[in-house]
């Protein structure tokens, strides 16, 4: 296990340095949210041959929907835990494919899809605990932009300049690991031993 | 003397701003324990960041951004002297406290689309009632995440596979979602009824203390048995591996129709948030699960 201390934009070089198990801290202004709704916008866009209002390349993307709010005017995540990631595996590989984001950050791993387009682009995604959003709010440091506002709070596109975001462990990197699939294996080894516990044989 | 609406819609803001940012002490204690107790690395490092984000929302941040969909307990006397008072302010406070904790707003109308903005609308906040003998009024509040409430099921099994069939039932629903509902979680499972009041049963579980035991034994080690086995699992904090998947396992039950076996599953991450007070006739509120500082 290594530790990261990582700016952003983030090279390909430097995400497929980063093994699972390992963890990172992003800093930078390239921190996005999208949620499903942002992810099927930009898929969209792309499609129509028109321009985000990001460069999602080198980004961190995290599926979050944030609690904000206003202070003096601008601006403030208050609360920002990840969402599930599961739901984002219908479009996950086909966002990586096209815009070349470096870390995905979100709750639960992802599928085989996902896996394959890790490794194509040069990416990793890292798992932060679900549910510490006073945690990561601290890292979140001042959002830039409230992009998409009409998706609402939790689906909308926010802007994000990080500082020590952290820490995220990564758990699918770009060599084709996922701690993730180790894991269902691991556990459907030991079903037998659980049915037992429960007079099942 | 007081306002009655005021006292309600205030000890009602006051329970929902404690539920998002402050656990109850036994959920705390069950956290800190399992902590102790890892000793698979990534778990604890889930679980300390746990501990780690619940010093920080103590300061008056929502622990969790989904600060979930807002549901009541409401228990109300029958001498209870300001029933009429109860509903609309819960509602306002709701409202309020989507606006000043801040509470992410939760409720999106699910035939025309759109978020209502405020955590208000048809049918929501949820408020269960029940009313008993008496002259005060109980409030709980119970605000419930997305992600756990989406693994949470009702299976309705045929009577003939028993309680071994309603064990696992239990134990491959936990296998199913591995942890993806920010475990370690808790789980209340509610038999029997029917398919609306098996579920019902179930999600009250997890306001019971997680210390308590079923009162009878029968159902107290169909408890302990599932908590086991499911421990056994491996899934641990977040489903990335270790010693604990869930803090408790809570069973109640009704009586089933001959041709039923209903089950109730419903799940609750580590953010087991709720908050209580009571409320006597002349308007003295008693808060349960967070007092009020110096008392």
């Amino acid at each position: 296990m290594t530790e990261y201390h990582l700016t952003t934009p983030i090279t390909e070089a430097d995400a497929r340095k980063l093994k699972v198990g390992d963890v990172v801290y992003v800093s930078g202004k390239h921190v996005y949210t999208a949620r499903d709704e942002a992810h099927e916008r930009a898929l969209k866009m792309f499609e129509k041959g028109e321009k985000p209002p990001v460069d999602f390349e080198g980004s961190v993307v995290y599926h979050v929907g944030p609690v904000a709010w206003q202070k003096d005017g601008k601006w403030v995540i208050v609360s920002a835990g990840p969402t599930t990631s599961g739901r984002m595996e219908l479009f996950e590989d086909e966002f990586l494919k096209k815009y070349k984001a470096r870390i995905i950050v979100g709750k639960g791993g992802m599928g085989p899809k996902t896996l394959g387009a890790l490794k194509e682009v040069g990416a990793v995604y890292c798992s932060y605990t679900g549910g510490c959003g006073a945690l990561a709010a601290k890292g979140l440091k001042e959002v830039t932009a409230y992009l998409w506002d009409d998706l609402g709070m939790p689906e909308a596109l926010w802007v994000i300049t990080a500082e020590e975001f952290g820490p995220l462990l990564v758990t699918m990197d770009s060599h084709g690991n996922s701690i993730h699939a180790d894991m269902d294996k691991l556990i459907a080894s030991r079903k037998a031993e659980v049915y037992a516990k429960i007079g099942i044989k | 003397m007081q306002d009655p609406y005021q006292v309600i819609h205030d000890t009602t803001y006051r329970l929902l701003a404690k539920a998002a940012t402050e656990l109850p002490k036994d959920v705390k204690e069950a956290l800190k324990a399992a902590t102790k107790r890892e000793k698979n690395e990534t778990a604890k490092t889930q679980l300390s960041a746990i501990l780690t984000n619940l010093d920080i929302a103590k300061t008056g941040v929502p622990m969790c951004q989904d600060t979930g969909i807002i549901i009541f307990y409401v228990k109300v006397g029958d001498k209870f002297p300001y029933i009429g008072e109860i509903k609309k302010a819960l509602t306002k406070a709701t409202e309020k406290a989507t606006a000043e904790v801040p509470l992410r707003p939760n409720a999106v109308n699910p035939i025309v689309g759109g978020n209502s903005g405020n955590n208000t609308g048809i049918k929501i906040p949820w408020i269960n009632w029940d009313i008993v003998e008496g002259d005060s009024l109980e409030l709980i509040v119970f605000p419930k995440g997305g992600g756990s409430e989406n693994v949470s099921i009702v299976g309705m099994l045929k009577p003939g596979v028993g309680l071994k069939g309603v064990k696992k039932l239990v134990v491959d629903n936990a296998i199913s979602y591995m942890g993806a509902a920010c475990a370690p979680n808790i789980i209340g499972v509610g038999i029997g009824g029917g398919a609306d009041i098996a579920i019902k049963i179930a999600k009250e579980q997890l306001l019971r203390p997680l210390n308590d035991k079923h009162p009878e034994p029968e159902v107290a080690k169909i408890e302990e048995e599932l908590m086991e086995a499911i421990n056994t699992s491996g899934i641990g904090a977040m489903g990335l591996g270790g010693d604990t998947t869930v803090l408790g396992v809570k069973v109640g039950y009704a009586m089933r129709h001959p041709a039923s076996l209903p089950v109730g599953v419903a799940v609750q991450c580590w953010a087991a948030r709720h908050s209580k007070a009571i409320i006597s006739k002349d308007l003295k509120v008693t808060y349960v699960t967070h007092p009020l500082e110096g008392n």
